[in-house]
């Protein structure tokens, strides 16, 4: 079914083959130009948040509370004065920054725990891959209310939450990829060749087993974020007055009657940020782990 | 997705006689010993995450528990001490604790003064109110959108709508619901109103994410089986689309959606989190979270047991009703044929053929 290519082969081909693979239909296409094109945008909010919105996320201003959306303020102020939209716009660095983290370390131990158990012993991989199955009875977001259950709330007990809940399934997945590429061509024939196994893995098995947790990794990029903020909006992250959309939503939760924006704009923001991710995410894994878009 | 000629023939050679895998009683017995094998490991499992729970804690759970500014006399930290069992070294810890689990008592809450058990047995009706209304929305929601939105422009429309449900964070859409259905409109109680107004707005935001994705997988589902060839066979003897669509690929197609479906009614439980947050609604979400922010370990404990129960009973009720939809997993576990059969129809139940269909019913 699914072919994991030739490391240097996929290197090689990646961007053509994959926008042939989801040129299909026009449609596609504008989507996953349109997602590319806001995730654009979130980076340099994240990056450079004055250039989009000058001014200071946290300077209250006590005459201009609660003042709906104008153009003045474009997603109104909150219950202090602040202005929503500048509010937002900073909020970026930090969600983006959870989740860039978040999928980072999960990547990189998935990769090794993955391949290290694909390419083990039968018993000590069967074993292995018990306990990763245990642990994937248990819903992502409980694991990360643990890990900040364990660790007390703050922002990093969520980001090593978000981080350590993510795991358990790209392990998995790098488990299946590193198997299937174990018994593909090229690793077996630089064993045969005499090329020490750890060599032959690092070179034939791991781009392979990083590769096909690209798609994966985009996807687990959003539900990271949309972790890190269901937590912060539990208020177990990060504390006011950082302007972090989660915390904004609940701080926003007790104005809904009068003030809608203050929670609404930061989840819509974060509801955006999915689906970009989700709209570029998708040929991507679907060419990566099905062969085909 | 195509079928290609070698799928079919395996497809065509995977029923076999009933009997060819050995006697009825040693053919179930398996089956049952296995399920109960891996029912028995996801409990050791929750019950072991629990028991981490408590050893990896920084510093004296005692103090953790007790809080910084409690002043407790020495005595009442000390019976804390025993009744946790801190005393004695962890592997004995542990194995009581294993004991203690068995045997139905989760412990006692710090926090609320009651036992863990008596706390959970009094949220729980609410939580699993609000996950059954919400499972069985995102059902008809799911049904109704992949029944209504197989091909053209009515199948793009349904394509977005779905990306931005499962999107959309669920926190965030009952947010919204709640300030346009309860605040602008009032059709809804923001506080008070009976059980069942209170319900609605969290059961349709639970719900949305799940309908998509459910819609998502019925819709391929539905997809695959029409290509098959008893789709053709069932055309072919006068049966329209729709009757086609009903009485065949409904059902190949409902097997896989039944697996998703349970794996994210397991997936509630966490979400209850937020969602009785957002409504300020009672339940095992609001317990949980009130126990990490109080630092009630034997809850947050205890929680984590009730989920390792939750998610072997969604697999049980799961299993059953996949071996009512489709036949074929009813065939023992003998001959490779069955086994080829049983493991594709796992893999991909979607592509079920509709071998033994009439038998069932």
């Amino acid at each position: 079914m699914s072919t994991i290519n030739h490391p240097g082969r996929l290197a090689g081909s990646l961007v053509p083959r994959t926008v042939r693979a989801f040129s299909t239909s026009w449609a596609t296409r504008l989507g996953w130009l349109v997602g590319a094109l806001v995730l654009l945008f979130l980076a340099v909010a994240a990056l450079f948040p004055e250039v989009i919105a000058h001014g200071d996320p946290t300077a209250t201003n006590a005459r201009n509370v609660l003042a709906a959306p104008s153009a003045e303020h474009l997603f109104g102020t909150d219950q202090s004065g602040r202005d929503v939209f500048t509010r937002v716009v900073h909020g970026t660095g930090i969600s983006l920054g959870v989740g860039l983290r978040a999928v980072g370390i999960a990547l990189a131990v998935s990769i090794l725990i993955g391949s290290l158990a694909g390419l083990a012993p039968r018993r000590l991989d069967s074993v292995l891959s018990r306990l990763i199955e245990v642990v994937m009875a248990f819903p992502e977001f409980l694991i990360a209310l643990l890990v900040v259950a364990i660790m007390g709330k703050g922002a990093s007990a969520v980001a090593l939450g978000v981080t350590i809940s993510v795991i358990p399934a790209y392990v998995r997945l790098a488990r299946i990829s590193t198997k299937r590429l174990r018994i593909s061509g090229p690793y077996e024939a630089a064993l045969i060749l005499g090329v020490h196994p750890a060599r032959a893995a690092l070179r034939h098995i791991v781009p392979s087993v990083a590769a096909s947790l690209v798609g994966l990794a985009i996807v687990g990029f959003g539900s990271a974020i949309v972790s890190a903020a269901g937590l912060s909006f539990l208020g177990l992250g990060v504390q006011p007055p950082t302007p972090e959309w989660g915390l904004m939503m609940s701080e926003g939760k007790n104005q809904l009657g009068n003030a809608w924006w203050i929670s609404v704009f930061p989840g819509l923001m974060l509801a955006i940020t999915v689906i970009a991710v989700t709209t570029v995410a998708r040929p991507l894994q679907r060419y990566l782990e099905g062969g085909k878009a | 997705m195509t079928v290609s000629p070698a799928d079919v023939s395996v497809e065509r050679a995977a029923p076999v006689p009933a009997g060819v895998g050995g006697s009825l009683a040693v053919r179930w017995g398996g089956r049952v010993a296995g399920f109960v094998g891996g029912a028995l490991l996801v409990l050791w499992g929750a019950v072991t995450l629990a028991f981490l729970v408590l050893k990896l804690v920084p510093g004296d759970p005692v103090d953790v528990m007790i809080g910084p500014l409690a002043s407790v006399t020495p005595e009442a930290r000390a019976a804390i001490r025993a009744d946790l069992g801190l005393n004695q070294p962890v592997l004995v810890q542990y194995a009581a604790y294993l004991g203690r689990v068995a045997s139905g008592d989760l412990g006692q809450s710090y926090q609320l003064h009651r036992p863990v058990s008596a706390v959970i047995a009094e949220n729980l009706p609410h939580t699993l109110a609000l996950a059954l209304a919400a499972l069985g929305l995102a059902v008809v929601l799911a049904l109704v959108g992949a029944a209504l939105s197989r091909r053209g422009a009515s199948r793009r429309f349904f394509d977005l709508l779905e990306l931005g449900a499962v999107s959309a964070p669920v926190f965030w859409t009952g947010l919204v619901l709640s300030a346009v259905f309860s605040y602008r409109l009032g059709w809804f109680p923001v506080i008070g109103g009976n059980t069942v107004t209170r319900l609605v707005l969290p059961a349709i935001a639970m719900a949305l994410p799940i309908a998509a994705v459910l819609a998502q997988v019925l819709r391929q589902g539905l997809d695959v089986a029409e290509s098959e060839p008893f789709a053709h066979t069932a055309r072919a003897r006068g049966l329209s689309r729709r009757q086609v669509t009903l009485r065949h690929s409904m059902r190949h197609a409902s097997v896989g959606t039944l697996t998703l479906g349970g794996y994210m009614f397991g997936s509630l439980l966490g979400g209850a989190v937020l969602i009785e947050t957002v409504f300020a609604r009672p339940g095992l979400g609001r317990v949980t979270l009130d126990a990490i922010l109080g630092r009630d370990l034997p809850i947050v404990m205890g929680m984590v047991i009730v989920s390792g129960i939750a998610f072997i009973l969604i697999n049980v009720v799961v299993d059953a009703a996949s071996l009512v939809l489709d036949p074929r997993l009813r065939v023992g576990r003998g001959g490779a044929a069955a086994r080829g059969a049983r493991a594709r129809a796992e893999a991909e139940p979607a592509k079920a053929t509709d071998q033994g269909e009439g038998s069932a019913s």
